[in-house]
């Protein structure tokens, strides 16, 4: 990963003398639906489709950057559309680069409560800076500005970065826009392993071969990805090194290898192996190693999930008679169980605050994506396709994204913890499954 | 009434199985139109005799459970005591599940069917060499509709004979 080379902040101070401003290309103004992807050769385009907005809306307007052939705002306004949280004003034809030169009055009377502007300038070394303010409109106060050197392949990164300084400073929370995902896409009888922008864009191959993956799961750093694959003619368990492209096995023991899940240190993978006659949760050095069992349970232990300071296993397991939710220490100990409701709960993940946790329950024949709140054992439902699967966190804790079927084909669809925010994911060929939404970038 | 169906399924299913690795349960019953042309003193290969019980080679599962129905015990004996019979004979069993639900906790409840007709046939006397287990999960479906009808198709165990 390209390292940021300069990043300073831009105060504002008050007024102070306007500048010309160059002549630049006037924008069409931001995507909201059907974001299609201008994408490298080779992978197919990812599409995100928004079908359900949030409540309570921060009405923004971004209005196109100086000089922008690159495209930044659009990329930044699209990152804000998409993400539910913000109801887009039109700019319009407003061409403000400059905090001494916007009307503040005039983007109240559009309804707007906050303004982004920004330009795009040459800079030394062939390099250039990207520079943007985000505005309170009704205080007529700067909130965030800042002003980013970069080369010409970072466009993207930086306009998600700034994407993501604004969802910050209007939400509170830390935004995903700079994040990526991982999922499988199955086209005629070759299945890979893909890791695209959270936004879709850029989908890249990282594993591609004839025999099926599944559980991809993204190291703590985001620098590999465990999977299991079927090459050999069973489950097997491999690390993929995302900056060497090189991958180990893990583990290929007597019978099947498989759910791998990574410690949130980063140096262990606790996983499933069924090879003493059982399915049983092991955990094993990511380096290698003898994996020490965790548990010598009845029936079915699989799935593990590490809760955020890595001391709880949250897993599914039908030692009680049908698969359901347990949570066990990771130095081992009795196991309890969480879920109560149901025959089938399967797939849990805890939250990045370790206060709740997403997994797949059956009900009325329908497989969904529920949330359960570990103090008060509530849960609530959060999806309502006929056929979902593998809920996977945002590392905000904001967003699920999991796998579904939409016409018969294989999607993502991305739903926020509260409901409301709805988005499906789709490829124009092929299913797409088993997504893992990767860890925030340092 | 779902039982014929089942076994006319079956039969039709084996000759359309494209994916199995051996090529014994893929072929058809023509080389015994052939045979008959011939003389009647050509045997045919019992596990390839679509009049018998060895030619059927898939255990069908209810959703979520590795209970083996006691319609397929007669089917696993016929396979154990040709195994008993035929030292050099091994089969692969295959854990299969539909799609729905959780892929891992599939790929567990796969191996738990192979494992459950293993446990019949090693009861039977067959020795546990002659006789692995594989999941598959829901990664190889038979049947690729989302509907009951495909999904019922894909909860299975096969009998895979592995040719030497």
């Amino acid at each position: 990963m390209k390292e940021w080379r300069k990043q300073s902040a831009l105060k504002f101070n008050g007024p102070r003398r306007g500048h010309d401003g160059n002549d630049m290309k006037k924008f069409a103004s931001w995507v909201v639906f059907l974001f299609c992807v201008l994408c490298r050769p080779a992978v197919a385009a990812l599409s995100i489709e928004i079908v359900g907005g949030g409540e309570n809306q921060i009405p923004i307007a971004v209005v196109p950057f100086e000089s922008d052939a690159p495209g930044v705002s659009s990329v930044i306004a699209a990152d804000l559309a998409r993400c539910g949280m913000f109801k887009m004003i039109d700019p319009g034809s407003d061409q403000t680069h400059d905090i001494a030169q916007v009307s503040f009055p005039g983007w109240k009377a559009k309804g707007a409560d906050a303004l982004v502007i920004g330009g795009i300038y040459p800079a030394a070394g062939g390099q250039f800076e990207v520079r943007f303010r985000l505005l309170d409109v009704a205080k007529q106060v700067q909130l965030a500005g800042f002003s980013y050197t970069v080369s010409k392949d970072q466009f993207r990164q930086t306009a998600h970065r700034i994407a993501d300084v604004i969802y910050q400073q209007m939400t509170g929370d830390q935004g995903v826009f700079s994040t990526k995902i991982a999922y499988i896409m199955k086209r005629a009888k070759r299945f890979e392993l893909q890791v695209a922008d959270a936004d879709g864009y850029g989908a890249q191959a990282v594993v591609s071969v004839a025999s099926p993956i599944i559980s991809p799961a993204w190291s703590p750093d985001g620098t590999k990805i465990a999977y299991v694959s079927f090459e050999q003619g069973k489950a097997v368990v491999y690390v993929q090194d995302l900056l060497s492209g090189r991958r180990h096995i893990v583990a290929n023991y007597r019978g099947s290898n498989s759910a791998p899940a990574w410690s949130p240190d980063g140096k262990d993978i606790a996983f499933t192996l069924s090879r003493d006659g059982h399915s049983r949760i092991h955990i094993v050095n990511e380096a290698g190693g003898n994996p020490r069992l965790v548990e010598a349970s009845p029936g079915i232990s699989t799935e593990p999930s590490f809760s955020p300071d890595g001391q709880q296993i949250i897993f599914t397991s039908d030692r009680g008679g049908s698969p359901q939710i347990y949570r066990i220490a990771v130095a081992g100990g009795p196991a309890e169980r969480l879920t109560f409701e149901g025959n089938y709960n399967v797939s849990p993940h805890y939250s990045p605050d370790g206060k709740s946790f997403i997994y797949l329950e059956r009900n009325s024949g329908h497989f969904n994506v529920a949330e359960q709140d570990f103090a008060t054992g509530q849960s609530q439902l959060l999806t309502d396709g006929d056929l979902d699967q593998s809920p996977t966190f945002a590392p905000n804790g904001k967003l699920i994204l999991y796998a579904s079927i939409y016409n018969g084909r294989g999607i993502l669809a991305i739903v926020s913890t509260d409901g409301r925010i709805k988005q499906r994911l789709t490829m124009q060929s092929g299913d797409i499954r088993e997504p893992a939404w990767g860890p925030f970038v340092k | 009434m779902k039982k014929l169906m089942l076994s006319s399924l079956l039969v039709s299913l084996l000759a359309a199985c494209g994916s199995q690795p051996t090529k014994e349960a893929a072929k058809a019953p023509a080389p015994k139109a052939a045979a008959t042309a011939q003389t009647k003193a050509v045997a045919v290969n019992p596990l390839n005799d679509p009049n018998n019980i060895l030619s059927h080679r898939s255990v069908y599962y209810a959703f979520d459970k590795s209970i083996v129905k006691d319609e397929y015990k007669p089917m696993i004996k016929a396979h154990s005591e040709y195994l008993v019979g035929h030292a050099s004979a091994k089969v692969q069993l295959q854990g299969n599940c539909d799609e729905r639900g959780s892929r891992e906790y599939n790929l567990a409840l796969g191996q738990r069917r192979a494992d459950s007709v293993k446990q019949l046939m090693e009861a039977a006397g067959v020795p546990a060499a002659q006789v692995s287990t594989v999941s598959y999960g829901s990664e190889k479906p038979r049947a690729a509709g989302h509907n009951e009808e495909a999904w019922a198709q894909n909860r299975r165990t096969d009998i895979v004979y592995q040719s030497e």
